[in-house]
Order: C-alpha cells, then structure tokens, then sequence
C-alpha cells in the first residue's frame, strides 16, 4: 500500500485529475451559458460527441492538435446549430430534442468512425506539454499542474473569462434576462430569440472544444461514445455551481479527482472490481446533488421557449 | 356629442391611430379604433375586462400587429414592428405585469438593452438618473436588487426605465392595480409632473374614480370599440359628478339589441324561509398571487340566486374555493342548511349538497383523457354503485352516464370519447349533471358561461334558473354583469376580497352595481 501515497503516485493522480477535469470544466462553463439564457442543453453529450469525432479526424489528417480543437468546436456548433433552430426558434421541448441530438450523435459518430477506423484503430501523438517554467519544478503540484497542454491552461483563464462576461458586460447582462425575465429583455428592445442563440451556440462550441480535447489530449484516439457522460456531469456542474464559473471549475476538479481515481486505483493494482471503482464519479455527483442540489437556484424561464407575448 | 371618436388626426399628435382593427380567433379586440395622444396630456383610456385595452398596447409597444388601419408617429405613417422599434421612436411602457429582472439590480435593469459589445456604463447612468429623479421628486435606490423592491418601488423603476430611454409617451398599464392607496396618489403626481414636461401619457384603467382624478381626456372602450371620447374642454365644462354618471351610462348601460337580454322572470323567494348557505366573516389570508378574503358574510334562501360581481381577480375564485373546502379558510363560519361544515373536508361538504361547478372546466373539472363517461363520476370513484370492492362496475357506470348524456343533452360521440375532445359547452354540460346529480343543495357556479357560445350560454342560464327554480340555493360568481341581471335575485360585488355592497336586483340595479364595482358608493 505505500506505492499508493509516493510521490510519484500522487502526482500522476492529480495530473489525471486534470486531464479528466478540462472536458468538464469546458462542458459545465458551456451549459452553464445556456442555463443562464433560459435554455436547458440535454444536447451537450452529443456536442462534445460531435466535437470528439471532429476534432480527432481533424487532429488526426492535418496532424496539427490546435486544428483539431478548431475542428472540433465547429462540430459542437453544427450540432448546437440544430438546437437552437428546434429549441430556440420554433420553441420545441428542450429536453425531447436534447435527448434526441444526444443518442442520434452516439449513433452517428460510432457509425462513421466504424466506416473510417474500425480497422486501423489509429492513434495521435502524445500532445506536448507546456511546461511552465518555476512552477513545474515544485515537488508533486509542479508535475500535477504545470505541465499540460497550452490549452489546459486557456481553459482555466476561460473560467475567468466568463466570470467577468456575466458580471461586467452588456451581454452578460443580457444573457441573465433572457433566463430569467425573457419579456422584459424583449421589452428592453433586446432579441431574446438571438441572445439564446448566442448562448446555445456558444455552449455548442465550448462543448466541441471539450470533446476535442477528451479525445485529441486525453486520449489520444476517438472510439464511439468516448465521453462516457461528461456532458451530463457538465450539466450537474452548471445546475450545482448557481450561474458562477468558478464553481464549475472547482466541482470540476472535484470530479477529475474521482475519474483519476478509478485510472489509478487500477493501475496500483488495489483488488476492488473495476465495476466499482468506475461507480465512484457517479457516486459523487449523487452527493454533491444531496449536499448542495437543494439549494441550486435556476433561472425562472429555464426550459421554457419564449414567445413573444405570451403570458 | 353622440358622434363616435370625433378626433381628426391634429398636428399636436405624438402619435394617432386610425380605424386599427386587431382580430383574434374569435373575437375582434379592437374594432376601427381611433385615437390621438397628445404631449402634455394624460389620455386615459377606460374600459372593462376584455374591452381591448391591452391589445390596443400591444399594438403602441411594438408587441402585435394592427390587422386593419394605421399608426401615426409625427404625422406619419410608421407601422411599430417590434419593442425596439417602439422605444426608438420614444414609446416607453409600464406592462400590467412587472418588466423588470428580479435577480438583477435596479441600475442593470435600466442598463439592459445597451448593445452587446458594450460595457454597461454605470457612472453615466448614475448622472442621467440623478436629473432625471431630481425633477421629477422621487428616489430610486439603484444598486438594490429588484425582488427587494416594493410594488409601488418596481413601477417607479420602470417609470425612470422610460424617462431615461428619453421616451416621449409613456403608456401606463393598469398601473394602479397592483399598488396601496398611498402609491396610487404618488403616481398621479408623478404623472402630474411628467405631462408637465411636456411628455405624453396613456393611463390604462377600469377604476373610474383615477379616471376622473388623473385624466386630461378620457376614451371610453367597450367590447373592442371605441364609445367615446371626452376631450379636456368637455372635462373642464363639466363638473365630476356630471362626467362620472356620464361614463357609468357609457360602460354599463344596456346595449340595443342584446341577444342574451331576457326579462328575468318574476320569481317570489321566501323571504321567511331559513337561509339554505349562511356564510359569516369568511377569512382566507391572500397568497403571493392572488388576493385573500376579509370577512365575507351573506346568506342564500332556498330558490334564491344570489350573484357576485365584480372585476375579475379581486377573490372570486377564492371565496369559492373557500366554500367548496378547497381552500383553507382562516375564519368564518359557514352553515349549510344550518349545520356547520367549515371543518369538513372537501367530500364531506359534497355529500352534505354543496356543489361547487369551477370555472376551470378542463383543468380541475374533468380529467380530459378520461371517458366521458367516468367524467360524471370522477367525484364518487370507488363508491358503490359505480365501483365495487374497488373495481370499476362498467355497466352501471355507462348505464348512468348514458340516461345524464340524454337528460344534459351532452353532444358526444359516444360515452367514451375523451371528455377533452368535446366542445367547452358541452363539457359544461357534464359538469352541471356531476354537480346537479342527486342531493344538491347550494350550488356555486363560478363563471359557468365563460368562453360559451351564445346557445350553450343560454342553456346553461336556463339550468342555473331551473336548479334555483327547485328550489336549491345558486351562488352565481361572474364578471359578465349582464349575465348576473338577467339570473339573480340580490347581487353583491366583490373587489379586493370584500364584499363592498349588496343590490337587490330591481331597476336600478345596472347603475348601482356598476358604480360599486368601479369603486364607488352604490
């Protein structure tokens, strides 16, 4: 048991703890948008779906990560692109279309990745890390934090970014009203239709960009249904974290924590069945919702598709 | 003056209407309206329920589109196709309903609808808030949150919201409806002031009192259409009194023609027999939505219809819903054929012969995927003969639904149609044989011709009439004062959960019950 607490072991936890955080972190601050806007996104698992597939076959021909992010964040919007024209638009039940976009994205993307590389199985490198200088040299947090991929590091100043975008900006302003009194942005001579689709669109982009990730850095390949519910954990994130990033970065990692720990238990070899250890994320999204779920407080109009005048 | 909306479009006008017309399914809201807002000048517009007052703000604020006719902004004409248009050519308006984020603070409300890649600039809203309360007396605490403002706090808010987006007219929406007697006053000073600046005001009401008190001149609307216009020379000619009678006569006086005028038929109640319902200070403590009760107290004779009237919202479907054991009542005795139920449970008082027929027929009436059939009995399930040992006794049931299809005259299909599938008559009709069915003694009916056509609301009238006529005490809750003429021995009127007065309903009933409702002594 003394292999579990080295040095070496917890570094490598918390390094996973990360990598298994970004595609969180980057799911919770999407649908974190759409909520605020009043629009419940059950469609996330299919962007980050969307946006896995995409961003690994644009990784994997122009053997560039960055173009792969790209790639994989214009899969997020198309699928995003759907939402907003059903949801938004024509105002049909967010969560019937969200499930929908999510078992029709599993199909599809398994089905085209069976045509495409059921036969060669092909991987991309390893992503080069950024390695910040100083930082990293600090025994077990240096190695767990600061030697990832520059994008890691993006999306956690993003969290920071979109703290000040609620707080300081016009939009942010506007993206509140629209979730919670959509008739008196409309009044204010605002387009809610057009603010919800900004934020679905966004969501859509933020969610690709996760799905990138998940399969381009923290895998390294895509395989069908590869992220296993990181849009539903991102969806526990935003509903958990009441319309503030930060939050969604700490239960994030919080998350990343318990992911990691299912890897690293296995590979420390510690004799529980595999069935269990992979239960333990789950088992704390369960507790973090008895803990903290009563008090989450949703936006008034969430779900509800506004029309203009209708009361 | 019996001339109809005699305002030729004037070089004064802010903003004109002219023969707007807007249809919905079924019914005409506005009817060839026409209308001139001037600066300086608070128009008010005075009609009852359902008279087109809202719809013809919906058309100024950018909300709909008028069907027929146009608008007039400077003389020319400009059709409004959206709130943002509204607002650039200085059209502000306070909604009936709160336009304001809760969750936000008073100055980022005011600051919504900047463009998007702006930053929200506090410091000059601050500045432009500052002149704007400071001439017209009141304070605004910016960086409060909204839900902790009060009612009267949240109109202020969104008076300023207006004044700051340098609004030409503002269009005030059953402003006072919502505030105390205190707030009420303020706003008319409020409102004082801003026409004094030269602004515009449109000052939507049913309370004919504020009318008078505030108005510059004021446009009677009536079913849609415009009855008629007082300008300010005729306000000042006349004295108040004169201009009230004159505006009670206007909204409430009988129309020609009315299909659904029928003479009351004389009915002798006996005034010696003891009281069916005895209701004494019935108390129900109001919700965040809905007013409560204060100390509701009558008595109905067997064979007597008494009527309620009044604007709706002001505890009609309280007060009924308090009788029925549907509500919790926090005082007041109510006796039914003298015994006491207002300990017993909602079954209990049913058993006992209290029937109460809602106004939500498809809502809490029926269960709208259920069988017509089942519908008759939805409030015996389980009970023998229809149900046995808890199994459902088919044949009995349709054997009894059918003889109610026949006697009702409930157009269905079959008996196991769907009872959301019928018409909102018919429905009605299964509602009345539910209720009506054996035992009855007081029945309440909560607008029982709301959203009838014109035979189903005749022949619902008649049951109502014949169920009195057996004697059975009928309270008869309704907003359509016509209705309540035509049917009730006395009529009380509600508003703001208290009964204010109770007319026997001889000739002069029409002009004293419309002066109650309006807030006047009959």
């Amino acid at each position: 048991m003394t292999g579990l607490f080295s040095e070496v072991f917890l570094s490598a936890l918390l390094f996973g703890a990360v990598t298994a955080a970004i595609p969180l972190l980057l799911a919770g601050l999407g649908e974190q948008m759409s909520e605020k806007a009043g629009v419940l996104n059950i469609g996330i698992e299919g962007m980050m779906l969307a946006g896995a597939y995409l961003g690994f076959v644009g990784a994997f021909y122009s053997g560039s990560l960055w173009l792969g992010f790209l790639t994989g964040a214009a899969g997020g919007i198309a699928v995003a692109l759907v939402m907003a024209l059903l949801c938004v638009r024509i105002g049909l039940n967010q969560i019937v279309i969200g499930i929908a976009l999510t078992l029709g994205l599993e199909g599809l993307t398994a089905l085209l990745h069976h045509f495409q590389f059921s036969r060669s199985y092909p991987r991309l490198p390893a992503a080069d890390a950024t390695v910040i200088p100083l930082l990293s040299n600090i025994p077990v947090i240096g190695p767990a934090f600061f030697k990832h991929h520059l994008i890691v590091y993006l999306a956690v100043a993003l969290v920071f970014g979109m703290s000040y975008l609620y707080r300081r900006t016009q939009l942010g302003l506007n993206l509140q009203a629209a979730g919670d009194k959509p008739a008196a942005l409309d009044v204010a001579g605002i387009d809610v239709i057009r603010t919800r689709t900004i934020a679905v669109l966004t969501t859509g982009a933020l969610a690709g960009l996760g799905g990138a990730y998940l399969a381009n850095v923290g895998a390294g390949l895509f395989i069908p249904f590869i992220t296993n519910g990181a849009g539903f954990l991102g969806i526990v994130l935003a509903m958990l974290a009441r319309g503030r990033p930060v939050w969604v970065l700490f239960g994030a990692l919080l998350f990343g924590v318990c992911l990691s720990l299912t890897t690293a238990m296995q590979v420390a070899g510690i004799n529980i069945p595999t069935d269990v250890i992979q239960m333990l994320p789950f088992l704390a999204v369960m507790i973090m919702l008895v803990l903290f779920g009563r008090r989450a407080s949703l936006p008034a109009a969430l779900g509800i598709p506004y029309e203009r005048g209708a009361r | 003056m019996s001339n109809l909306s005699s305002s030729p479009v004037d070089s004064r006008d802010i903003v004109a209407l002219e023969g707007v017309t807007k249809r919905f399914p079924g019914i005409v809201a506005n009817d060839s309206i026409d209308l001139s807002i001037r600066p300086g000048e608070v128009h008010v517009l005075l009609g009852e329920n359902g008279a087109g007052k809202s719809t013809l703000i919906g058309m100024l604020s950018g909300l709909q589109q008028p069907d027929e006719g146009r608008i007039l902004v400077d003389g020319r004409p400009t059709p409004i196709t959206s709130p943002r248009h509204a607002l650039a050519l200085g059209i502000g308006t306070v909604f009936q309903h709160m336009m304001l984020v809760p969750t936000l603070t008073v100055a980022e409300n005011l600051l919504l609808g900047g463009s998007w890649w702006q930053r929200p600039r506090t410091d000059e809203l601050e500045a432009r808030v500052a002149e704007i309360t400071g001439s017209l007396g009141i304070t605004v605490k910016l960086h409060a949150k909204v839900s902790e403002l009060s009612l009267g706090e949240q109109q202020q808010v969104e008076i300023l919201r207006a004044m700051v987006r340098n609004s030409r007219l503002l269009i005030l929406d059953e402003s006072t409806s919502m505030l105390t007697p205190k707030g009420i006053e303020e706003l008319g000073a409020l409102m004082r002031r801003l026409v004094e600046q030269g602004l515009a005001i449109v000052f939507i009401t049913h309370k004919l009192k504020e009318a008078a008190a505030f108005g510059d001149r004021i446009s009677v609307l009536k079913l849609g259409r415009k009855v008629r216009e007082i300008p300010p020379e005729r306000f000042a000619a006349l004295g108040e009194q004169e201009i009230i009678s004159e505006i009670v006569e206007l909204m409430f006086g009988k129309q020609k023609d009315d299909p659904e005028a029928v003479e009351r038929p004389a009915r002798a109640v006996d005034a010696q027999a003891a009281p069916l319902l005895q209701v004494a200070g019935l108390t129900v403590a109001p919700t965040d939505n809905a007013p409560g009760l204060s100390s509701i107290s009558f008595d109905i004779r067997p064979g007597e219809i008494l009527g309620i009237a009044g604007i709706d919202g002001n505890g009609q479907k309280q007060l009924a819903e308090a009788l029925a054991g549907q509500r919790v009542a926090t005082g007041g005795l109510v006796r039914l054929a003298g015994t006491a139920i207002e300990a017993l449970s909602v079954g209990e008082r049913r058993q006992r012969g209290l029937r109460y027929l809602t106004d939500d027929r498809l809502g809490e009436g029926t269960v709208g995927m259920f069988p017509v059939s089942i519908n008759f009995f939805l409030k015996q399930v389980g009970a023998a003969p229809f149900w046995r040992s808890g199994v459902e006794q088919r044949a009995e049931i349709d054997r009894r639904a059918a003889e109610l299809v026949r006697e009702y005259d409930v157009r269905t299909p079959s008996l196991k149609t769907p009872v959301a599938r019928l018409s909102g008559g018919n429905i009605q009709k299964v509602l009345l044989a539910r209720e009506l069915a054996e035992g009855a003694k007081v029945v309440i009916f909560n607008k029982p011709t709301y959203g009838l056509d014109l035979a189903n609301t005749l022949a619902s009238r008649q049951r109502i009439r014949d169920t009195a006529a057996r004697g059975l005490a009928v309270l008869l809750i309704s907003t359509d004062l016509e209705e309540l003429l035509s049917m009730c021995d006395r009529i009380a009127v509600i508003a703001n959960g208290s009964l204010v007065g109770t007319v026997a309903n001889a000739d002069d009933a029409r002009t004293r019950v419309g002066r109650l409702m309006i807030g006047l002594a009959a």
